[in-house]
C-alpha cells in the first residue's frame, strides 16, 4: 500500500467536497475491492474517502411496488432482510451467494455495483429488474449504468445513494461459479413481470448486459424449452483460463432454462 | 494400555495454544532492532541482466541496504545446491546449474530472485524496490514440460545441452520389448499429471539475528528440517560453521513439501544480518508464495500394460517427462526418479517393468516434493492405466486388480522396481472398501441418477507408497547426500517428569500429542507429565526433520529406542534400590518391580534416585537422560483402496462427489483420531488435484494462477463426508508395527476420482483437473 490520507465525513455533501479537493481521491464502501487493490499497490488514491459513517446511505426500505436499499447497506443485510426475503426473494438469495461471510459483512450493493466488475453478481439483478440507480445528482436507469469493464455512468465526484427494485411476479438467479475465486464465470438473472421478461447477465461478457435475444424467445413462450433455439454469439463471450467463450455462451443457455425453470 | 496411550483418540495438545492465540509463528517474532527485507523478483521467465541500477533505490527513505548477486559471490555466499545425483544415461550425473541465491546476469523465471533490499520498514523496503532499475534482455521462454526438451527449443542453462537434466532409464528395455510383441494385449495411455503450487496457509518467512558477541546467527524460519537446513546452509552454502548457526522452526503452519527446502530467501537473510548487524526479517506475501515456492507434479507420460489373455499384466512400460523448474531445488531430482518409478509396481505382480524419465529444465519455478512426492504421479499412472485395461479386456476394475493383485502370503514381497514391500494384505483392504461403499448396488443408484438427467460413475484407486522415508544405505546407493536416520532424546527431570526431544518436526501433524502418547504408553509416565519438544537445533541433539510420512515410522521408534535405553538403565537402578538381582526387576506400567514379590519402584524414583544418587550403583553414570538413533531397515509401504462416486451433471460438466470411501493400511495406529485427520487432509488435497487445483504458465512464462482468484483450493463444499477404515498389517521392520500416513490421502485420491468421472461418462480418460469445462466437453464427446 501507499501512502494516502483517509477520511471519514458524514453526509454525502461533505464526500463530494472532500473528493472535489482531493488530489486523486476515492471512495471506500466496504473496503473489499478498495483495499485489496491498493494492498498490491495496483492503486494509488491520494484520499480515501470513507462512506462509513453517512448513516442515510444505509437501511432498507419497501413501499408498494418497490424495494430500495441504501448503497451502503452490505450484502449480509440484503441477504438477511425478510422484507427483501419476501418482495424479491431472489435478490436475497443472490446476496447471500456473494463472496464469502466476510465479504458480505463488509461488502456494499454501492460498491458492487460502481466498481463493476464484469463477474459480479447484483449487475444482472439491476439490469434485469430494471433497477434505478440513485445518486446525489440523479437517477440513473439500470440499463444505462454499467457502460463497460469496470465502468459506469458515474461521475468522478458522484455518489451512489440508493438503487430501487421494481417487484415483478417472479424472478430467479442462477450463478455459475468460477471455481477458484467463486464470482460468476455465468449469472443470469430472470424477471418476468406480466407478459414482460427480462434478462440479465453477467460474467459472460465484459460487462453485464441484457439478453435481449433470450427476452425475445421468452416472451410469449416462458418456458425452458423457449431458450433452446436462442442464438448465443460466441465471439461476444469472455475467455480465459476457466471457460472458453463456446462454454460460456452454453452456460448462458443452461443458467437461463435453470432460471426460467426456478420462476414456474 | 496406558490412558492416553497408545491406540487412544486423545484430543491434541497443542491446540490450546493454536486456539487461544499462543501459536509462535515466524511471522510472530520481533526482534529488537529488526529491518525488513523485500526480494526485487524477476517480472520476465528469461532474461538476461544487463544492469541493476540501484543508486536512487538505496537513497530512499529508511534503506539499509540493497544486496545483489554480486555482494553474495563476493563473499562466497551460495549457490544453492541440489542434494541427490541422478545418473543419466549417458553415464554422468545429472547437468546442474548453478543457482544463485541472487541472480547472477540472468533470471530464469518469474519471481527469480534479482535483489533483496533491506529497510526500517516494510513499505520502506517495498518503496525502495521500485526505485531498483534492471535492464533486461528479454529471452523467449520455455514453458511446456512435453516440449522443452524438443530440437529447437530455447536453451536456458549453458550445462543443459536441449534443456534435459537427465534421461533416466529403468529396468530391462530388451525383456519388456519382447513381451510386449508376445502379449496377447496391450493397453496404453497418454496422461498429464497437473502441476500443483503446494500452499500451505502460512507463507514462508525467515527472520535472521547476527550476534557478534558469541559470532552466532539465529535463523528462525518456516522449516520442516531445521537441522537440515542449518546443515545445508554451513556445509555447502558457506553461511556459518554449523556450531555457529542455531536454525529453529518454530510453530509453522504447514508445510507439505514445499518447507523442506533451503530457499534463496533464507539463505540470504541469514547471510544479511551480519552484513547490516541488525535483524532482518521476510515474509513472503501470497503472491510471492505462488511464484517462488517449490511447485509439485508436472508430467507427462505414456503409459503401456502387455496382458495376456486372462488379463494377467506381463509388463509395464513408462515414458515419461518431469519438469524440474528453472533451477534444481534441494530435493528436486529425487521426485522423478527414485520416488516415482520404483513405485510403478502399485499393488500389482506385474513381473517386468521399464521406465525412461526425462527431466527438463522450464522458465518455470523450480518443482520439488509435495505431498507425495513421485507417488502420486506413479500412481496416478498406474491406477487409471489399470482401468484403461479393465475396459480393454471386458473385466470390471475390481476384477482386473484382483487377478493382478500381489497375493498376501508373498509378503514382503521383492517388486522389479527395487522396494521390497514390507506387509500388505491387498485383498483384505479392497474387500472392505467394496462393503463401505456399497459397490454391489451401483447399477441401481446409476439408473436412478440418470432419470434425473445426471451420471453417475464409480472409481477405484489400489494404491501402494513408500514412506518412512529412508534406510540411510539405500538412500546413499541412490546418490543421496545425506543420512535418513532420526534421533530422540527422552530425559526424565528429577521431579519425574519427561521432555522428549525429537528431531522430526511438526507443522501441524501433532506430534506433541501422538510421541507423548508413545511415551506414555512405554513408560508409564502420565500422558500429562511429558513434554514433546522439537523444531530447535539449539535445543534438540539432531535430526533430519518431518516428510515422507517418516516422523512415527522412524522417528518414533528413535523415541522408542530412548525410552528402552532408560528401561535398561532404571532396571539397574530399581536392582539396587530393592536389593535384588537386575535379571529379576521387571517393568511395567511405570513400575518397576521385583519378579514374585511386592517390593515396587516407581520410575519417577529411580529417576530422582539417578539424579541424587546417594545410595547408587556402583560404576553406573548419573542421571536418567537417553539418546537414541533409529535408522530403519527399509522404507514403509502404506497402501489402501479409496472408492469414490461421483455425479455428473452433463449439461454444465459439473462435478459432486457423492460419496468417497477409504480403507487403509497405516500399520498399528497410535492416535485414530489424527490419523483419520491426515486422511482427510490427504483425499482434500488429493480432490484438489484431481478437480481443482491447475497451475498454468502461459507462453512467455508468466504464472496465469498466482493468486485464489485462479488457483482453485478445495473447500468444505468440494467434498463429502469421508468413509474410512483400516485393514491393518504388521510391518515386520518396524519395531512400532507402524506406516505413515501423511500423504497416503493425496496418492490414492486423484485416480479413484477421475476413474470415477470416466466411468460416468463412459470416456478413455480425462486430464486434472476435470474443471467443469474439461468434463462438459468430455460429455459433448460421447
Ligand atoms: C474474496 C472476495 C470474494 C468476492 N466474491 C464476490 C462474488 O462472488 N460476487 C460479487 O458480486 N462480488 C464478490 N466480491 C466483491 C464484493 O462484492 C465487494 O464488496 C464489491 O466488489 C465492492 O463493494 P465494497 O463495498 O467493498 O466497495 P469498495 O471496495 O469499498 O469500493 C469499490 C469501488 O466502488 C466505489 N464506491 C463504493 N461505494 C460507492 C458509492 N456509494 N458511490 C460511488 N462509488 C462507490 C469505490 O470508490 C471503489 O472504486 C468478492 C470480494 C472478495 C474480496
Amino acid at each position: 500500500m501507499y501512502e494516502f490520507s483517509y477520511k471519514k465525513v458524514s453526509s454525502v455533501e461533505d464526500a463530494v467536497a472532500a473528493m472535489q479537493s482531493a488530489d486523486d481521491g476515492k471512495f471506500v464502501a466496504g473496503g473489499q475491492t478498495m483495499l485489496p487493490t491498493m494492498k498490491h499497490r495496483l492503486a494509488s488514491p491520494s484520499d480515501l474517502i470513507d462512506l462509513g459513517g453517512i448513516g442515510a446511505l444505509n437501511g432498507i426500505s419497501i413501499d408498494d411496488d418497490t424495494v430500495t436499499i441504501g448503497a451502503m447497506t452490505t450484502h449480509a443485510s440484503v441477504a438477511a432482510s425478510s422484507e427483501v426475503q419476501v418482495a424479491i426473494p431472489a435478490l436475497a438469495k443472490l446476496a447471500g451467494n456473494i463472496g464469502d461471510p466476510a465479504v458480505r459483512n463488509r461488502g456494499t450493493i454501492g460498491g458492487s455495483i460502481a466498481n463493476n466488475d464484469p463477474a459480479a453478481d447484483y449487475p444482472a439483478a439491476v439490469i434485469a429488474l430494471g433497477a434505478t440507480v440513485k445518486t446525489n445528482k440523479r437517477e440513473i436507469p439500470g440499463d444505462e449504468f454499467f457502460t463497460g469493464m469496470f465502468e459506469t455512468a458515474l461521475a468522478e465526484d458522484e455518489v451512489i445513494t440508493a438503487v430501487s427494485f421494481p417487484m415483478v411476479d417472479k424472478a430467479a438467479y442462477m450463478k455459475f461459479e468460477n471455481p477458484a475465486s467463486r464470482y460468476a464465470i455465468v449469472g443470469v438473472f430472470v424477471a418476468k413481470s406480466g407478459d414482460s421478461v427480462r434478462v440479465g447477465i453477467t460474467g459472460a461478457t465484459p460487462c453485464a448486459h441484457r439478453g435481449m435475444r433470450l427476452e425475445a424467445a421468452l416472451n410469449g413462450n416462458f418456458s425452458a424449452a423457449a431458450v433452446e433455439g436462442v442464438k448465443i454469439p460466441v465471439e461476444k463471450m469472455n475467455s480465459d483460463i476457466h471457460a472458453s467463450a463456446e462454454y460460456r455462451a452454453h452456460l448462458v443457455k443452461v443458467m437461463t432454462r435453470r432460471a426460467v425453470e426456478a420462476c414456474s | 494400555m496406558a490412558e492416553n496411550g497408545v491406540g487412544a483418540s486423545v484430543r491434541r495438545k497443542e491446540d490450546n495454544r493454536f486456539l487461544i492465540g499462543k501459536g509462535n509463528y515466524t511471522d510472530d517474532i520481533t526482534i529488537a532492532g529488526q529491518t525488513h527485507a523485500v526480494f526485487l523478483r524477476s517480472p520476465h521467465a528469461h532474461a538476461t541482466i544487463n544492469s541493476i541500477d540501484t543508486i536512487a533505490a538505496s537513497a530512499a527513505p529508511g534503506v539499509v541496504a540493497i544486496f545483489t548477486g554480486d555482494d553474495l559471490a563476493a563473499d562466497g555466499i551460495g549457490p544453492l545446491i541440489c542434494g541427490v545425483t541422478v545418473t543419466s544415461d549417458d553415464g554422468q550425473p545429472h547437468r546442474a546449474p548453478v543457482h544463485p541465491a541472487l541472480a547472477q546476469g540472468k533470471v530464469n523465471y518469474v519471481g527469480d530472485h534479482v535483489a533483496v533490499v533491506i529497510a526500517e520498514s516494510l513499505s520502506q523496503a517495498k518503496d525502495a524496490a521500485e526505485l531498483v532499475e534492471v535492464d533486461y534482455g528479454v529471452l523467449p521462454a520455455v514453458t511446456n514440460t512435453a516440449t522443452a526438451a524438443d530440437e529447437g527449443q530455447t536453451q536456458i542453462h549453458e550445462v543443459a545441452p536441449g534443456n534435459l537434466c537427465f534421461n533416466w532409464p529403468f529396468g530391462d528395455k530388451a525383456a519388456v520389448e519382447e513381451v510386449f510383441t508376445a502379449a496377447h494385449k496391450v493397453s496404453s495411455l497418454e496422461l498429464i499429471n497437473n502441476r500443483m503450487v503446494t500452499n500451505p496457509m502460512e507463507p514462508r518467512a525467515a527472520i535472521a539475528d547476527y550476534n557478534a558477541g558469541t559470532e552466532e546467527i539465529t535463523l528462525h524460519l518456516t522449516t520442516q528440517n531445521p537441522h537440515v537446513h542449518r546443515l545445508v546452509l554451513s556445509a555447502f552454502n558457506q553461511l556459518a560453521p554449523e556450531h555457529k548457526l542455531r536454525v529453529v522452526g518454530p510453530d509453522v503452519g504447514g508445510g507439505f513439501g514445499a518447507k523442506i527446502f533451503i530457499y534463496a530467501e533464507e539463505l540470504v537473510v541469514g547471510w544479511a544480518c551480519r552484513k547490516v548487524n541488525r535483524p532482518v526479517k521476510w515474509t513472503a506475501d501470497r503472491t510471492e508464495a505462488f511464484l517462488s515456492d517449490a511447485h509439485g507434479r508436472d508430467h507427462v507420460s505414456t503409459a503401456e500394460m502387455a496382458m495376456d489373455e486372462n488379463g494377467k499384466f506381463l509388463a509395464l512400460r513408462v515414458m515419461t517427462r518431469a519438469n524440474l523448474g528453472a533451477y534444481l531445488s534441494t530435493f528436486g531430482t529425487m521426485v522423478p526418479s527414485y520416488l516415482y518409478a520404483f513405485l510403478l509396481a502399485g499393488q500389482y505382480s506385474t513381473p517386468l517393468i521399464y521406465s525412461e524419465v526425462k527431466a527438463v529444465f522450464t522458465n518455470t519455478a523450480p518443482v520439488d516434493a509435495s505431498r507425495g512426492a513421485g507417488r502420486p504421479e506413479a500412481t496416478f499412472l498406474l491406477e487409471r492405466l489399470v482401468d484403461v485395461c479393465a475396459a480393454d479386456m471386458g473385466l470390471d476394475p475390481v476384477e482386473i486388480r484382483r487377478r493382478n493383485f500381489i497375493p498376501v502370503e508373498a509378503f514382503p514381497y521383492q517388486t522389479p522396481v527395487v522396494q521390497c514391500y514390507d506387509s500388505g494384505d491387498y485383498h483384505a483392504a479392497l474387500d472392505k472398501a467394496l462393503v463401505l461403499a456399497n459397490y454391489g448396488s451401483f447399477a441401481a443408484r446409476a439408473e436412478e441418477a440418470k432419470s434425473r438427467g445426471k451420471r453417475r460413475g464409480i472409481g477405484l484407486s489400489s494404491y501402494v507408497e513408500a514412506c518412512g522415508i529412508a534406510p540411510s544405505a539405500a538412500v546413499g546407493q541412490l546418490g543421496g547426500g545425506v543420512g535418513l536416520w532420526e534421533s530422540a532424546q527422552v530425559r526424565f527431570n528429577p521431579t519425574g517428569n519427561v521432555q522428549v526431544f525429537t528431531g522430526t518436526h511438526s507443522h501441524g501433524q501433532g506430534h506433541e500429542t501422538t510421541f507423548a502418547q508413545l511415551v506414555t504408553e512405554q513408560l508409564g509416565v502420565p500422558f500429562g507429565n511429558i513434554e514433546v519438544i522439537h523444531g530447535d537445533t539449539a535445543k534438540t541433539q539432531f535430526g533430519m526433520g518431518t516428510y515422507g510420512s517418516r516422523s512415527l515410522a522412524v522417528g518414533g521408534v528413535a523415541i522408542s529406542k530412548a525410552c528402552e535405553k532408560l528401561i535398561a538403565k532404571g532396571k539397574k537402578i530399581a536392582a539396587h534400590a530393592l536389593e535384588a538381582a537386575e535379571g529379576d526387576i521387571e517393568f511395567a506400567d511405570g513400575n518397576f518391580t521385583v519378579a514374585g514379590t511386592d517390593k515396587a519402584m516407581s520410575i519417577e524414583a529411580v529417576a530422582f534416585n539417578a539424579y541424587v544418587p546417594h545410595s547408587y550403583p556402583e560404576g553406573l553414570e548419573p542421571g536418567f537422560d537417553e539418546n537414541a538413533f533409529f535408522d530403519p531397515l527399509n522404507f514403509s509401504f502404506p497402501a489402501g483402496t479409496h472408492i469414490c462416486e461421483v455425479e455428473v451433471d452433463p449439461d454444465t460438466g459439473e462435478v459432486e462427489i457423492i460419496k468417497y470411501s477409504a480403507v487403509d493400511d497405516f500399520g498399528k495406529l497410535i492416535n485414530p483420531m489424527i490419523v483419520a485427520g491426515q486422511v482427510h487432509g490427504g483425499i482434500a488435497h488429493g480432490v484438489g488435484q484431481a478437480l481443482l487445483e491447475g497451475c498454468r504458465y502461459d507462453s512467455e512464462g508468466q504464472l496465469i494462477t498466482a493468486s485464489y482468484m485462479d488457483y482453485a483450493m478445495p473447500r468444505a463444499d468440494n467434498l463429502p463426508s469421508f468413509d474410512i477404515d483400516y485393514a491393518p498389517t504388521d510391518p515386520p521392520d518396524n519395531p512400532l508395527g507402524v506406516k505413515g500416513c501423511g500423504e497416503a490421502g493425496a496418492i490414492g485420491a486423484p485416480p479413484a476420482v477421475i476413474n470415477a468421472i470416466v466411468n460416468a461418462l463412459g470416456v478413455k480418460h480425462i486430464d486434472m483437473p476435470a474443471t467443469p469445462e474439461t468434463v462438459w466437453r468430455a460429455a459433448q464427446s460421447v
